[in-house]
């Protein structure tokens, strides 16, 4: 019983940070949604911890709580690849703009330079 | 024969203030029609102000991306500014200027024109591990371009149009993947590729690395670069 009330507290608390970054416009929704989804999986998982079990024994898993377990780690496992591909896209967009910095600052020293020997004329 | 092309000779330079003014001069001495840009790649020393003052135009990055990210800068330029003909030299002073129209001049007959440090010009040699890659990396582009390159990591390059609207959108950023990368994929396009032997000398400053580890590593990255760049879409 101990453990339900522990597991039930942490999956609420995880739908509250999640709602509370959402409320501050602190994480984009298509990320906040899938975050919402497994803390509303979860949340029920708690309290019902056995509620799982069938589902194992249908696939051939020993226990419910392995196959959570097995779930939790193949998600993991995809959302950090999905970061990864994330960061990458982030850098060559930042990439992109670094080099449309580096020439609109040329073109704006040439026409300086420009403007500089017109008045001196 | 192509005096009427205009070309622009891309440096990109990381902390290179000691020797990129040397470079820029050579290169202006010898080849007066050419344009020079020097890509500063994000250096905290005064490359910028030395590569101006030495009558290049200069554009710099906001922060450091590496060799791969300078040059395709480089080749967005030439892009923008509608250049016929772009040669990459580096900024260490190990290309020499007076092969530069050589590299062009192959330009005729190639889309890439390579200029390769092992075809029997100067001293330039490697050895262990480094030289594997290397000899592995000539095999296997040679066979593809169905010509010899034996020199596929060399940063001296010439190409023209097609390419560098190629390379300005594409060229990656990765370690290795600016020379070898770049090769494979202009071969796999269906573009000529060519070497022109050159001497290199030795750098004007800094050291080349060449602890065993090192090459170790270069010999697993050039690996990996190799196979990425062949399995590529």
């Amino acid at each position: 019983m101990k453990l339900t009330v522990l597991t039930v507290i942490v999956g609420l608390l995880l739908l509250v940070v999640i709602f509370e970054l959402l409320r501050r416009r602190q994480l984009r929704e298509k990320y906040a949604v899938l975050w919402i989804a497994v803390g509303l999986s979860v949340v029920p998982l708690a309290v019902f911890p056995r509620g799982l079990d069938a589902v194992a024994g249908l696939i051939g898993v020993a226990s419910g709580a392995s196959l959570v377990l097995f779930l939790a780690v193949l998600l993991l496992l995809l959302i950090c690849t999905h970061l990864s591909w994330e960061v990458s896209r982030l850098e060559e967009e930042t990439r992109t703009l670094a080099e449309e910095i580096a020439l609109v600052r040329t073109r704006l020293a040439e026409l300086d330079s420009r403007e500089i020997s017109n008045d001196q004329r | 024969m192509t005096s009427d092309k205009r070309v622009l000779v891309i440096i990109p330079a990381y902390n290179e203030g000691e020797t990129i003014g040397k470079v820029i001069a050579e290169v202006r001495a010898e080849l007066p029609a050419y344009d020079v840009l020097v890509v500063d790649d994000g250096s905290t020393d005064d490359t910028a102000e030395v590569a101006r003052a030495a009558g290049a135009t200069v554009t710099v990055l906001p922060y450091n991306l590496g060799v791969g990210g300078a040059r395709r800068l480089g080749y967005l330029y030439a892009l923008r500014h509608q250049y016929d003909i772009a040669v990459q030299v580096d900024a260490d002073g190990q290309h020499d200027p007076r092969n530069v129209s050589a590299l062009v001049a192959a330009l005729d007959e190639a889309d890439l024109v390579i200029g390769a440090r092992f075809a029997g010009e100067g001293s330039y040699s490697a050895r262990g591990p480094r030289w594997w890659a290397m000899s592995l990396l000539s095999f296997v582009l040679s066979k593809m371009a169905g010509t010899k390159l034996t020199d596929t990591t060399s940063g001296f390059r010439a190409c023209g149009r097609p390419l560098i609207a190629g390379y300005a959108r594409w060229l990656p950023v990765e370690y290795l993947g600016d020379t070898i990368d770049t090769a494979v994929w202009a071969i796999r396009h269906g573009y000529t590729v060519r070497q022109v032997p050159v001497a290199m000398r030795a750098r004007m400053a800094g050291t080349p690395s060449a602890s065993p580890v090192k090459a170790a590593v270069y010999l697993f990255r050039s690996m990996i670069t190799l196979l990425l760049a062949l399995v590529r879409k």
